[in-house]
């Protein structure tokens, strides 16, 4: 069952309430995504580590329901 | 030897591994691919492991690291990411500064 940009965004925000976050739907088929997301809890983080608080603000549908979520991420300016 | 020791034990004894899908001369996946040609941009000697040869190592490999999608790059051991973060390394020439900082020459793009 894909996902919609709606439930990606509400699952982050969900972790992470201070984000700005943008998805753009990659193929229209409801598994290929790109998110923008920026937040203050991203400061000091590696980019791996950034994207781990993406993975696991998701809940385990990263790479399983969602098979591409390509993710920019970083702490505001 | 359990799935995670053999994936441990790869990442250790070679510079650079590259867990993907498909082989490097014949990706089969488009961000596998991706990866696939930075590294051969940069000449950087690396090993491919295919992960859908074994669906052990294709989940393994995903607890091994906390990371939830195939590729995967290792310098030395260490985890660097996937094909997002590659590509942003790469553009940003972080990916050049990290190869020669462990060790291992690179063509420096331009």
């Amino acid at each position: 069952m894909p996902m919609n940009a709606n439930e990606i965004e509400t699952l982050i925000r969900e972790a992470l309430p201070d984000a700005q976050i943008e998805i753009r739907d990659l193929a229209g088929d409801g598994d290929h995504y790109a998110a923008n997301v920026v937040s203050e809890s991203f400061r000091g983080k590696s980019r791996v580590q950034q994207h781990q608080m993406i993975y696991d603000a998701l809940k385990g549908n990263m790479g399983g329901t969602l098979h591409a979520l390509a993710l920019q991420t970083k702490a505001p300016d | 030897m359990s799935i995670q020791d053999w994936i441990k034990n790869e990442v250790e004894t070679n510079d650079v591994v590259l867990f993907m899908k498909g082989t490097p001369n014949f990706p089969q996946c488009g961000f596998s691919g991706q990866v696939v040609q930075i590294l051969d941009y940069l000449g950087a000697p690396y090993k491919g492991i295919n992960v859908l040869e074994d669906d052990e190592l294709r989940t393994g490999i995903k607890e091994f690291t906390n990371w939830p999608t195939i590729p995967q790059l290792y310098i030395k051991g260490e985890f660097v990411g996937g094909c997002d973060i590659i590509r942003e390394m790469f553009q940003n020439q972080e990916l050049q500064t990290a190869f020669s900082k462990k060790g291992i020459e690179v063509k420096q793009s331009a």
